[in-house]
């Protein structure tokens, strides 16, 4: 550090920094140049050779690499995955170092007594004093290189010794059960558990929440709105502080290029509160007659009945509107879809024609067809959680509705009495493109008009 | 006799379990007899790896007892595809599960029963176990017809297979675990272990089939009950310990730390799927289509359970060349899996020009497409 510094103060300001190091660079002195080719390759390559597996075996398939040449191991991480004759086998590593040399391939055969990989022993351990020069780290090796104890010099491998220091611990305060009285790993993890009273933190109950709907279920029916009390799923808290990147791919990927030819949409929004009283009684009472027919009823076909009815009147919001915005086509069909979430992504499950649909109890597997060619869509984040919200239509369809949870909440009636209603919150979104507020205002109130009367519904049924 | 743990059990369980290696000098036996309360073939498997990865092993043994529901179960090193109806397994709603030891694929339902052999790496003798528990068999029933082979399997009347082996060898202790069929749906284990498949090439560990019999069958009077109580009363005679079975459960955070996070871990799709050696499957769909065939060539390249290369040879311009670029782009690094690929195909289909004729074709392609995963 030193010498560049001297350097640099003698030359010409106007000199770019370059010009300055060139000749420090030459003049490096020997114990420096010591330290930095010592960092490379100190050590001596060892081959570690496959051990005996038992049972008299003299042969195993390689399965499974765990490392690769240029990978560090400590004594103890596993190295590979063999296989014998019904046994899978974890080897691994017994040195510090680092991988040189893999001796086999994934399927080859590997023999007993015969090397596996070599290594490249850290044999810096316990001699590291000699090469601390000029740039050492402020904490002093030596601390954690010899400690004595009652005369004696502790003996631990350098994974060992960092893992008590990463804990703070002492290692002449640590018995060693190795050979030589060495510390071992399992040392340090026992002096800890006496330290904390237990061998290893309970990890935290973690509520396995079963995986949402699948493919294979009725669009709709397994949500009980009224009566799901949402269980806090606690995860784990890992702190890893490092970074990591991962590709996007398959489902994401789809998702990345929906989304940016959504948000071309110009979306506008319009939410109310819908008043769901009469529809829960009506739910209640027809569960018993469902139960028979082996249908568990949700609300959701009421939804999309109701929804149907509406796109009658208000055709233009099933609708779809070419790339140059130069045609719209009122499609015949309601094909309206629910938005759900499953563990690969979001999947849009429709019901074709809802619009002749007298019942909509459907059981069996979904296929691509009905997973595509939807018209208008209704979300259901309300099972999850939330009020309102500000739904991206899915294209290329033309509007989407979003509806929250079911909350119990006071409301004054026509004699202004309070009574205890049900309300649902909804939020449309809508492309402002082709349809005006008005008209988005006046759908939302006709489907709601439909689920707080009930009956109204059978009146315009076709 | 199967007791219900009693004060003085829980006691000395977690102590057992949760001691530390180093300052284990324990004067109790050497021998352990302990059963899952549970049939779920994760949680069951997780206790295995608890017991491998935490438990001293040095001076003891320990005797394992579980059974689970309709469950598959693959070796380590296996392909799920090549080993079975994976369709038919999501139909009936049976668990797919990979074990950490290698060996075979296997079918569980209650009516069989698994017993796992925890011993120290030195210990590790898979012959002497079998032994021990056709000697169980024949205390109980003198009359059964039962050996042990020289591939560790057990047959009863000469060729009918109850019993597979498989095992795991860790760096200081070892697992030696295996099934035995005493009332076993053998209906459906035989059409779930079929895989429709005849075109994949792979390294993958192959099963080797064999005709199976139950118990059952030979002897109406016997239950599973029966064959545990029988098997423990053997354990504990050889390893000179008492004859009591110590239930457990495999959800006790308290009593098996980090259990479930083990349970967890086998359950990722990483683990059930991802861990399947590389393969490629290579096979001509007859798409049936306005009255025509159409012949498709595909060739994918699975690794890490995903499509490392995907070739579909198309008839010229049956599909529009961005349109057919674009499902190979994003196939591609995409995973192996029917629910994956539905939703990216569909999602995908949102951004293409909408043409009845187009999307008809482009779900007929995508349908045969899955079919394969």
């Amino acid at each position: 550090v030193c010498i560049r510094r001297v350097r640099s103060c003698s030359s010409i300001l106007s000199v770019k920094s370059k010009y300055v190091f060139d000749k420090p660079a030459l003049k490096f002195s020997p114990q420096q140049r010591l330290l930095r080719t010592s960092a490379v390759s100190c050590g001596q390559v060892v081959q570690f050779k496959l051990s005996d597996i038992g049972e008299g075996i003299t042969e195993v398939t390689v399965k499974e690499w765990y490392i690769k040449e240029g990978d560090s191991v400590s004594q103890f991480d596993s190295i590979c995955e063999v296989q014998s004759d019904k046994a899978s086998v974890t080897i691994t590593s017994r040195y510090d170092g680092v991988i040189r040399k893999l001796h086999y391939s994934i399927d080859d055969i590997a023999f007993v007594g015969k090397p596996l990989v070599d290594i490249e022993i850290d044999t810096s351990k316990g001699l590291a004093s000699e090469e601390d020069v000029v740039e050492t780290p402020p904490m002093s090796h030596e601390e954690h290189t010899h400690q004595e104890i009652k005369g004696h010099k502790t003996l631990a491998t350098p994974a060992v010794r960092r893992l008590a220091m990463e804990n703070n611990i002492k290692l002449s305060e640590v018995v060693g059960t190795g050979k030589d009285n060495r510390i071992l790993k399992e040392d340090i993890l026992n002096y800890l558990a006496k330290q904390t009273g237990a061998i290893l933190p309970p990890s935290p109950k973690a509520e396995m929440i079963p995986p949402l709907p699948k493919s294979e279920t009725v669009p709709g029916a397994p949500k009980d709105k009224a009566r799901k009390i949402p269980v806090p799923v606690s995860r784990p808290i890992v702190f890893s502080g490092k970074d990591r990147t991962e590709p996007v791919t398959g489902f994401q990927k789809a998702m990345v290029k929906t989304m940016s030819v959504a948000l071309k949409i110009p979306h506008f929004g319009y939410c109310d509160e819908i008043d769901l009283t009469h529809l829960v009684q009506l739910r209640e009472d027809l569960k018993p007659l469902a139960e028979i027919r082996g249908v568990k009823l949700s609300f959701m076909p009421f939804f999309m009945k109701a929804a149907s009815l509406g796109l009658l009147q208000y055709p233009i919001l099933n609708a779809s509107l070419d790339e140059n915005c130069q045609n719209v086509t009122y499609k015949a069909s309601h094909n309206i879809g629910v938005a759900m979430d499953t563990g690969q992504g979001l999947i849009v499950p429709n019901v074709k024609n809802v619009q002749v649909c007298s019942s909509l109890g459907s059981a069996g597997q979904l296929g691509t067809s009905d997973l595509t060619g939807g018209t208008f869509t209704l979300s259901n984040v309300g099972t999850i959680g939330g009020t309102y919200t500000k739904p991206v239509i899915l294209p290329p369809e033309v509007a989407i509705g979003a509806l929250g949870k079911i909350q119990v909440l006071p409301r004054f009636n026509g004699k202004g009495e309070v009574f205890k209603a049900q309300i649902m919150n909804v939020s449309w979104s809508a492309d402002h493109r082709i349809i005006d507020g008005a008209t988005m205002a006046r759908f939302s109130n006709l489907w709601k008009s439909y689920l707080e009367n009930p009956a109204s519904m059978l009146l315009d049924l076709k | 006799m199967v007791l219900q743990p009693s004060l003085k059990n829980c006691l000395w369980l977690p102590c057992i379990l949760r001691t530390p290696k180093a300052g284990f000098r324990s004067t109790a036996s050497g021998g352990l007899i302990i059963q899952s309360v549970s049939n779920d073939i994760y949680r069951n498997l997780a206790v295995e790896d608890w017991i491998h990865d935490h438990m001293d092993l040095e001076n003891r043994q320990v005797l394992f007892l579980w059974r689970n529901s309709p469950a598959v179960v693959i070796g380590r090193h296996q392909n799920p595809w090549q080993e079975c109806n994976l369709r038919l397994l999501r139909q009936k709603n049976i668990k797919l599960a990979r074990r950490r030891s290698g060996g075979g694929t296997v079918y569980h339902d209650l009516g069989n029963i698994n017993l796992t052999f925890f011993t120290n790496r030195k210990k590790y003798e898979r012959m002497e176990n079998l032994k021990l528990v056709v000697k169980a068999l024949k205390a109980l029933r003198p009359q059964l017809d039962v050996h042990v082979t020289d591939r560790y399997d057990i047959l009863l009347d000469g060729h009918y297979k109850i019993s597979g082996t498989a095992a795991k060898l860790g760096r200081t202790s070892a697992y030696h675990h295996c099934t035995l069929l005493c009332n076993t749906d053998k209906f459906v284990l035989s059409s779930v272990l079929k895989s429709p498949y005849t075109v994949l090439k792979s390294n993958a560990t192959p099963s080797v089939p064999a005709s199976v019999k139950n118990l059952f069958e030979e002897d109406h009077s016997l239950t599973s009950e029966m064959l545990l109580d029988a098997i423990a009363k053997e354990y504990a005679m050889q390893h000179q310990i008492d004859h009591h079975i110590t239930l457990i459960n495999p959800a006790d955070e308290t009593l098996l730390p980090g259990i479930n996070n083990k349970t967890k871990e086998l359950q990722t799709w990483e683990w059930v799927y991802g861990k399947t050696p590389k393969f490629s499957v290579s096979t001509c769909l007859n798409m049936a289509y306005k009255g025509s065939v159409i012949e498709v060539k595909v060739n994918m390249d699975v690794k890490h359970g995903r499509i490392e290369v995907c070739n579909i040879d198309l008839p010229e311009q049956w599909l529009p060349p961005a349109l057919y670029n674009k499902l190979v782009r994003s196939l591609t690094g995409s995973k192996f899996c029917p629910n994956e690929t539905t939703t990216l195909v569909t999602t995908l289909l949102r951004v293409c020009p909408q043409d009845d004729e187009l999307h008809s074709r482009w779900n007929l392609l995508c349908e045969n497409m899955i079919m394969l995963m």
